[in-house]
This record gives structure tokens, C-alpha cells and sequence, in this order.
């Protein structure tokens, strides 16, 4: 297992490697400047400007530089359109708001989508399985900025038990949590639902139920691990996207995360920012599948082997 | 009491549990307090800002959120009336003006005081001056000061000594500022942050005062002359400002707080305002206009502000080359029709640039709407209803409603002129690089006034001018501006600015299209807040009333 987590890691480098050399040169290529504003400087001034800032050195040289001091301190370098803060210093302040954000919003998806797959699975073809299941068919077909401003209408402006945007209090997470979680809540309940009613159908089930085995037995003990497989699997791409896919919500709920920086960094062409954001996005997406593929290995003996 | 099994108890548990979830949802059980509500009793105002500020230093930014927030953190020579914005002492108590009205001496009040306790002299002042004029700041900005002596060559390194510049330290408390012309709109634009003075020592601890990236602009660092002070700034999430104890007309200022919040999609700004957690939205999504006119009217705000929305015309590019041509592409517009059934937000339909009554000022000569006039420019100019003249390109940046606009105006083009017109949209950075590159025919601008003076619109078609981006060049305008700029009667004056709008109506590098409005919500309890073209509002005359 070890093994195959370094052998994974070491994969990971060149990976990284190409994803900022590859946004570096794009970036580059970009018509228009962080500082072409609507007043634009006069010529002298702009010279001033980007002189500071490196950018009146030749591209090659420009990618050499961020990349010398990426590699040896860590440094992305001081962001373009928030003068005063260095991308570090910004990343630091908003990355944790959106990994709790994406951390809430799985642990909501999760709770209730495996409450809801495993009833409907026990009770097939009744109400529990049907009204979960259609919610659940609703919850992937309507996107988030629907759901978003409907739950705030209600719950913040109607009955008034929350705020309707920001990120100050406790509460201000339930709304935001819920809007983020309700796709891949209603993705995990039908995978599970699924998952499960083929377990349920196995001889081994049967055989269970034939010795007098409880119903609470049968589902925790011998059908949990098996049913689950297909929804560890989704889990890694469901987390990449839960924390990478938080801009709508963001917006909605004016939440102080790094994915308003990922967009904002390419509208402003501020190269440092949406070098950094890209950088720390692609390691975030290789270590949640690496996460991924070991708990689906650690479940799934069949993998073992084959490792 | 106890339980009869451990069954029962949980189950119970989860009974309670499941009840109080449900109730703590109901309507029938009572509401929270409202962040507003709170604000009011604390005096603590709730503010909605647009964007996150890039920076709170006024010697790099431009933007008009930030202004809004170094509003409450710095104070300048002069500061507004909250009414019409007429200049009023700030850190000058007093000024005097030499006879040929070119030469300011402004005397210091001696209790204005930085907020670490220092007093704040005309050094100050002197060295914040030199810093923006400093080329390698890169101020965007810098050339507010060019109506000094000398500012704008040292701003472009043809002066090294800055000592030549028109601004002298007399003693602490006096500072003389010496004019190129007599500038009759100077005192205005003293109001604006370039003109603000920082506290030099603070910035050099925290970094190279003369260029960017400086680190002083944090809650603990920041040292202002205002009637608030920095508490607290969070990235993306709001700025906190609390009643400065040193500033010196501290007894007027009411607010005990005022909290900044950059919210920017103004649907969830619109949202957060319903649930009682902003005093004032930054502006109003436009398909909310017509639902508060009709069921809350009492909170809504329209008034004219100092911004023109207008085309500016590639005059280097056939076929707009020809003016007849550009003047019939002028008169062919049906403002009336894109002001109220498109923008539909109070907005003035505009047939000149100026915005009327810009500092007394209202241009006479107004372009028409006249559709024969029109066909018979575009005859003579070789199109005879339409025929033969190319497609014309109008370029916009994409936003739906700069969109719906072009498409109200390419169907009338069309309709009345039989010009065809292709619509091309751009992401933001893309069409300022189109539109300073003249790689364009016709595309949408907008310009707002940086101070209440009919020159903040008119110096823009100057040649070599950085804004003109129109190819269009003309000596007879260059020289009227030269002239309005050293005329000393203001009435003289404005009658110079009125030949030269006229030259540019005739000559129609830019086609106005309406004079827009400021639009937003605003709480009743708010008092001290009134409507103005510039939309400044001085916070220290502010104070929340509840309706009892």
C-alpha cells in the first residue's frame, strides 16, 4: 500500500509540473494586461508598473523566475490586482473557507444521501423508496443557483432563521452547506440505493437471513461494505468537484473562498493569483483521488490483489 | 423521572430532536434580530460595497469602492457639504487665493491629528504629493495633480527635483500650492484621494512607500486622519471602520462603526437587504426596479449621476470615417425607446455629452433625432438607404444589458437607415485591448465625471489624450480646451466648453446615448445620506434613527 501512495506521489510531480507550465504559457497569450484598466496609464507609468511587477522581462525569463521561487520558497508571488497581499497571504485566508464549505456540504451529501439510498434499498417499491428517490431525481436536475436563492428566500427572508449572505456565524453555514450538498447528496442515495438492492439479492444475504441474522446485522455487518463500493468510487471525483465547484455557491452566499479568486484571477489577468489558484487546485484534485483510490482499495479486496 | 427502557429514551430523543428542528423553522415562532436591527441600536452602519477594494491606499487604487472606504479613513485640505458637495474646511480650516487666482495657501487646523496621536502638518501633505507624482508608484491617478506647477513633468521624469513643483511647505501648518491656470473647478478636485495625504513614516516602515506592494494598509498598521479608523478587514467578507477618539471634529461624528461589505452579485446583495443585514445596497439588479417602484417604493433611490453611457466611433475606419456617416448613425438612435423599455431605470436620454448641469454647465448644442436628415447625411455620403455602405461592427463588452442595447440599436440602424450592423462582444480585459488598439468601429463606452466640472468630460478628446481611443484628432478642440483651462471668468469659461462640445457634436467621434442614474436601496432609519451627482457621501454627518 505504501508502495502504491509514494509511487502515486511521485506521479503527481511531472503532473503539477506540466498543469503550471501549460497555465503560464496560456496566460501569457491572453490578450490584455492586469493593467489595462478603462483609465489607462499613460505609457511611461506602465513601464514603471510592470517593471515592478517583472513583467517587462522576456517570457522565458518571466516563467524561469515564478518558477525558481515556487520551487525553492513556496513563493506564488505578489498578486496584481490586490496590490498590498502577496497570493500566499490570500490563499491562506480564503482556501480554508472553501475546504470547510466543501467539507460541510460532503458530510450533508453524505448523511442523507446514505440515510436515503439504504431505506429506499430496505423498503423497495414503497413510499420510502419512491419519495426519497424523486427527490433525489430533482436534487441532481436542478442546479445549485435554483436551489441556493429558493432555500435563502425561505429560510432567511421568509422565516427569518438565517442571514442571507456571509460567512460570520455557525448558522451561516447550514444554507450554504445544504446548496452545495444537495447534488451529490441525491447522486450518492440513488449509487447506494443501487449498490445495496444488488447486495441484498446475493446468496450470502439469504443465507443470512435463513440463520436468523437481524435485519440491523444484515445491513451494518454484511451488506454496508459491499453496497458502498460504487459510492466510494464516485466519492473522488465528488470531492474534487464539491471543493473546486463552490464558485456558484460562493456568489450566492458571498462567502470569503478561494474559487472567487480562481475565476476573478483570469477576468483580471493577475497572473500570480490564477497560477496559484490553478496550482493549488490541481493538488487538491490529485490528493482527493489519491484519497479515493485508497479507501476504495482498503474496502474492495479484489484491488488488493491486483496491486 | 426516569425512563422505562433505553429503547423508549432514545427514541424519545430522537422525537425531541426531529420537534425542536421543525419548530426552531416555523413562521410562528419568533424572528431573530436583524443585523440592521442591531446596527441601529448600536449604531453601526451596514454598507454595501460593490467589490473587493484591490488596496485602501489612496496612491494606488482607482476604483470608487475604495474611495468610498479611505472616505472614512482620511481626511484632505478640503472635505464636501453631505448636500451638494461644495468644498468645506477639512484639515485646512482656512485658505487664501492670490489675486490672479493661481496660487492656494491653505492654513492647517492645529488640532487635526493622525490617528497614532501626531499632529498633521503641511510635510505631510508635501511628501504624500511627491509620492503619487513619484513615476515609479505608477499612480494611475497622478494627473489630478497636473493642473500644478510642473506636477506632470516630474510625474513623467522629465524634472528630477521635485522642489520645482508648485508645492511649498511655509511652516507646519501652512502649505502653498501654485497653479499652472487659474483652475476655477480646484478646490472640487481636492476632494478626490489623490489629494488625500498618508502618513509617510507608516508606510515606509511596512515597505518602499514609492512602489507598490507596500503591506501598511492592514488593521493595526493603518494610520489615517479621518473620522474613522481601519478595525478589520477581511478578504472577500467586509471591512470594519470604528469612530476614530483623535480625529478632530470627532464630536460631530454619530456612527460608532461602519461595516463595508463587498457583495458582488447584487442578487445576493438584493437578498441580503430583504434579510435585514444591509442599511444600503451598493446598486439594484435591473429587473428588481420595476417590483420596488410598484410595492416599496419607500426604500428605493434614483437620482442623476455624473456618468454618460455613449459609442465612442473609430473615425480611422471606413465607413464611420465620414461624419455624415456618423451623424446619421446618431440621429437614427431612438434613446426614448432604450431608456424605457430597455434600461428602464430612471435614466435622462443624452444628446450631448455632458451631463446637464455639471457645474452650472448645460450644453446647447443637442444633437437630433431626425430620421430624414439622417437618410439625406447617409445620400450624400454615398449610401443612399443604406445601399452599399458595409456592415458597421458595434463592439461591446459582455454584460446582458450592454447586449440588449445594441440590439435595440443595430434593429433601428436597420429599420430606419437600412445600415446592417454586426454585434461582437468581448470579455472585459479583451475590449479595453480592442479599444485602445482602435481595432474596432463602433463600440460602447461609459465615462464617469472624477470631479463636478464639465472639463472631466471634454478633456478626453484632446489629442494624445490616453481616453480619447477614437483615432480622432482636431486643433480647433485641442486649443479651445487650452483656452477654457487659462480663461479666469468662469462664465467665459463655460462658454469655451460650449464651443467645444458643440465642435464635438458636429463632429461626432462619440455618440451620446443616455445620462445614467444611480439606483439602489436604502433603509428610512438612514439619516444624513443625501443623493448627489458624484455619489459621495461624508459619513460623519450620518446617524441611524429607528422608528420607534
Amino acid at each position: 500500500m505504501l508502495r502504491f501512495i509514494l509511487k502515486r506521489i511521485l506521479e503527481a510531480i511531472p503532473v503539477l509540473f506540466i498543469v503550471a507550465t501549460i497555465t503560464f504559457f496560456l496566460l501569457h497569450r491572453m490578450p490584455g494586461g492586469p493593467f489595462d484598466t478603462e483609465r489607462p496609464m499613460t505609457p511611461e507609468v506602465k513601464k514603471q508598473v510592470e517593471a515592478y511587477y517583472g513583467l517587462d522581462k522576456p517570457v522565458a525569463q518571466q516563467y524561469f523566475n515564478y518558477m525558481k521561487r515556487l520551487v525553492l520558497h513556496g513563493d506564488l508571488g505578489m498578486s496584481q490586482k490586490y496590490f498590498g497581499w502577496s497570493v500566499n497571504e490570500l490563499l491562506a485566508g480564503s482556501l480554508p473557507v472553501s475546504l470547510e464549505l466543501g467539507l460541510e456540504g460532503l458530510l450533508f451529501a453524505l448523511f442523507f444521501g446514505l440515510l436515503a439510498g439504504i431505506i429506499a434499498s430496505l423498503r423497495k417499491n414503497t413510499a420510502s423508496d419512491y419519495v426519497p428517490m424523486s427527490i433525489a431525481t430533482l436534487g441532481i436536475c436542478i442546479p445549485n443557483f435554483v436551489t441556493g436563492p429558493l432555500l435563502i428566500l425561505v429560510f432567511a427572508i421568509y422565516f427569518g432563521q438565517f442571514n442571507a449572505s456571509g460567512w460570520n456565524f455557525p448558522r451561516d453555514r447550514i444554507l450554504p452547506a445544504m446548496t452545495l450538498g444537495l447534488y451529490y447528496m441525491a447522486y450518492i442515495s440513488r449509487l447506494t440505493r443501487g449498490g445495496m438492492l444488488e447486495i441484498l439479492n446475493q446468496d450470502f444475504i439469504r443465507t443470512a437471513r435463513a440463520k436468523g441474522a437481524s435485519e440491523r446485522r444484515i445491513v451494518w455487518k454484511h451488506s454496508l461494505r459491499g453496497g458502498l463500493l460504487s459510492v466510494v468510487s464516485f466519492l473522488g471525483p465528488a470531492v474534487s468537484g464539491i471543493v473546486t465547484g463552490s464558485l456558484v455557491v460562493e456568489l450566492i452566499f458571498d462567502i470569503p473562498g478561494a474559487a472567487r479568486f480562481f475565476v476573478g484571477a483570469a477576468f483580471n489577468r493577475d497572473g500570480p493569483m490564477l497560477m496559484g489558484t490553478t496550482l493549488v487546485y490541481a493538488v487538491l484534485v490529485v490528493v482527493m483521488n489519491l484519497l479515493a483510490d485508497v479507501v476504495q482499495i482498503w474496502m474492495n479486496p479484489r484491488l488488493r490483489f491486483e496491486e | 423521572m426516569q425512563f422505562a427502557s433505553k429503547h423508549l429514551s432514545r427514541r424519545r430523543f430522537v422525537h425531541c430532536l426531529g420537534a425542536a428542528a421543525t419548530f426552531s423553522l416555523l413562521p410562528g415562532c419568533a424572528k431573530r434580530e436583524t443585523l440592521v436591527e442591531v446596527g441601529d441600536r448600536d449604531l453601526v452602519l451596514h454598507l454595501g460595497n460593490g467589490t473587493e477594494p484591490q488596496d485602501i491606499d489612496p496612491g494606488v487604487v482607482t476604483g470608487v469602492q475604495e474611495y468610498h472606504i479611505m472616505m472614512s479613513l482620511l481626511e484632505g485640505l478640503v472635505s464636501e457639504d453631505p448636500v451638494d458637495l461644495h468644498p468645506v474646511p477639512g484639515v485646512a480650516e482656512r485658505w487664501d487665493v492670490s489675486p490672479d487666482r493661481r496660487v492656494y495657501t491653505f492654513h492647517l487646523r492645529d488640532n487635526a491629528k493622525w490617528s497614532n496621536g501626531e499632529p498633521v502638518t503641511a510635510r505631510d501633505f508635501l511628501e504624500t504629493y511627491q509620492r503619487n507624482l513619484t513615476p515609479s508608484l505608477g499612480y494611475e491617478y497622478s494627473y489630478m495633480h497636473f493642473v500644478v506647477k510642473n506636477a506632470e513633468a516630474y510625474n513623467t521624469g522629465k524634472l528630477t527635483d521635485f522642489n520645482q513643483c508648485g508645492y511649498k511647505v511655509i511652516d507646519d501648518r501652512t502649505l502653498e500650492v501654485t497653479l499652472d491656470n487659474p483652475t476655477p473647478y480646484f478646490l472640487s478636485l481636492l476632494l478626490h484621494h489623490s489629494w488625500y495625504p498618508v502618513h509617510m513614516p507608516t508606510l515606509r516602515k511596512y515597505g518602499d512607500p514609492y512602489q507598490r506592494g507596500n503591506r501598511w494598509t492592514r488593521p493595526g498598521r493603518y494610520v489615517g486622519n479621518g473620522s474613522f479608523v481601519l478595525a478589520k478587514w477581511r478578504v472577500n467578507d467586509v471591512i470594519e471602520v470604528r469612530k476614530s477618539p483623535t480625529y478632530w471634529d470627532r464630536e460631530r461624528v454619530k456612527l460608532n462603526a461602519i461595516r463595508f461589505y463587498p457583495i458582488e452579485s447584487d442578487d445576493t446583495e438584493e437578498r441580503a437587504f430583504r434579510a435585514g443585514q444591509l442599511h444600503i445596497t451598493y446598486t439594484l439588479p435591473p429587473s428588481k426596479i420595476e417590483y420596488y417602484k410598484t410595492n416599496n417604493a419607500a426604500v428605493l433611490q434614483i437620482f442623476p449621476f455624473l456618468t454618460t453611457y455613449f459609442y465612442r466611433v473609430n473615425v480611422t475606419k471606413p465607413p464611420v470615417n465620414d461624419k455624415r456617416v456618423r451623424k446619421a448613425l446618431a440621429m437614427a438612435i431612438d434613446r426614448e425607446s432604450i431608456v424605457k423599455d430597455i434600461v428602464k431605470g430612471g435614466e435622462i436620454p443624452a444628446f450631448n455629452l455632458t451631463p446637464p448641469g455639471t457645474a452650472g454647465y448645460t450644453c446647447r448644442a443637442q444633437l437630433r433625432e431626425d430620421i430624414a436628415a439622417a437618410k439625406q447625411l447617409l445620400a450624400e455620403a454615398g449610401y443612399p438607404d443604406g445601399k452599399g455602405m458595409p456592415p458597421v461592427e458595434i463592439l461591446y463588452n459582455t454584460l446582458e444589458s450592454h447586449r440588449t442595447i445594441a440590439e435595440a440599436i443595430q434593429e433601428m440602424w436597420k429599420t430606419k437607415l437600412g445600415v446592417d450592423a454586426r454585434l461582437v462582444n468581448e470579455e472585459w480585459k479583451v475590449y479595453l485591448d480592442s479599444q485602445r488598439s482602435l481595432n474596432y468601429q463602433v463600440c460602447r463606452a461609459g465615462w464617469t465625471g472624477d470631479y463636478d466640472d464639465p472639463n472631466t468630460f471634454l478633456d478626453l478628446w484632446t489629442t494624445g489624450s490616453g481616453n480619447n481611443e477614437t483615432g480622432w484628432s482636431n486643433p480647433e478642440y485641442d486649443q479651445l480646451i487650452v483656452q477654457a483651462a487659462a480663461t479666469v471668468d468662469p462664465q467665459q469659461r463655460l462658454e469655451v466648453f460650449q464651443k467645444a462640445e458643440a465642435l464635438l457634436m458636429d463632429e461626432m467621434p462619440i455618440i451620446p446615448i443616455y445620462f445614467y442614474t444611480r439606483i439602489y436601496l436604502q433603509r428610512p432609519e438612514v439619516k444624513g445620506w443625501y443623493s448627489n451627482i458624484l455619489d459621495n457621501h461624508p459619513y460623519k454627518y450620518m446617524s441611524l434613527e429607528a422608528p420607534k
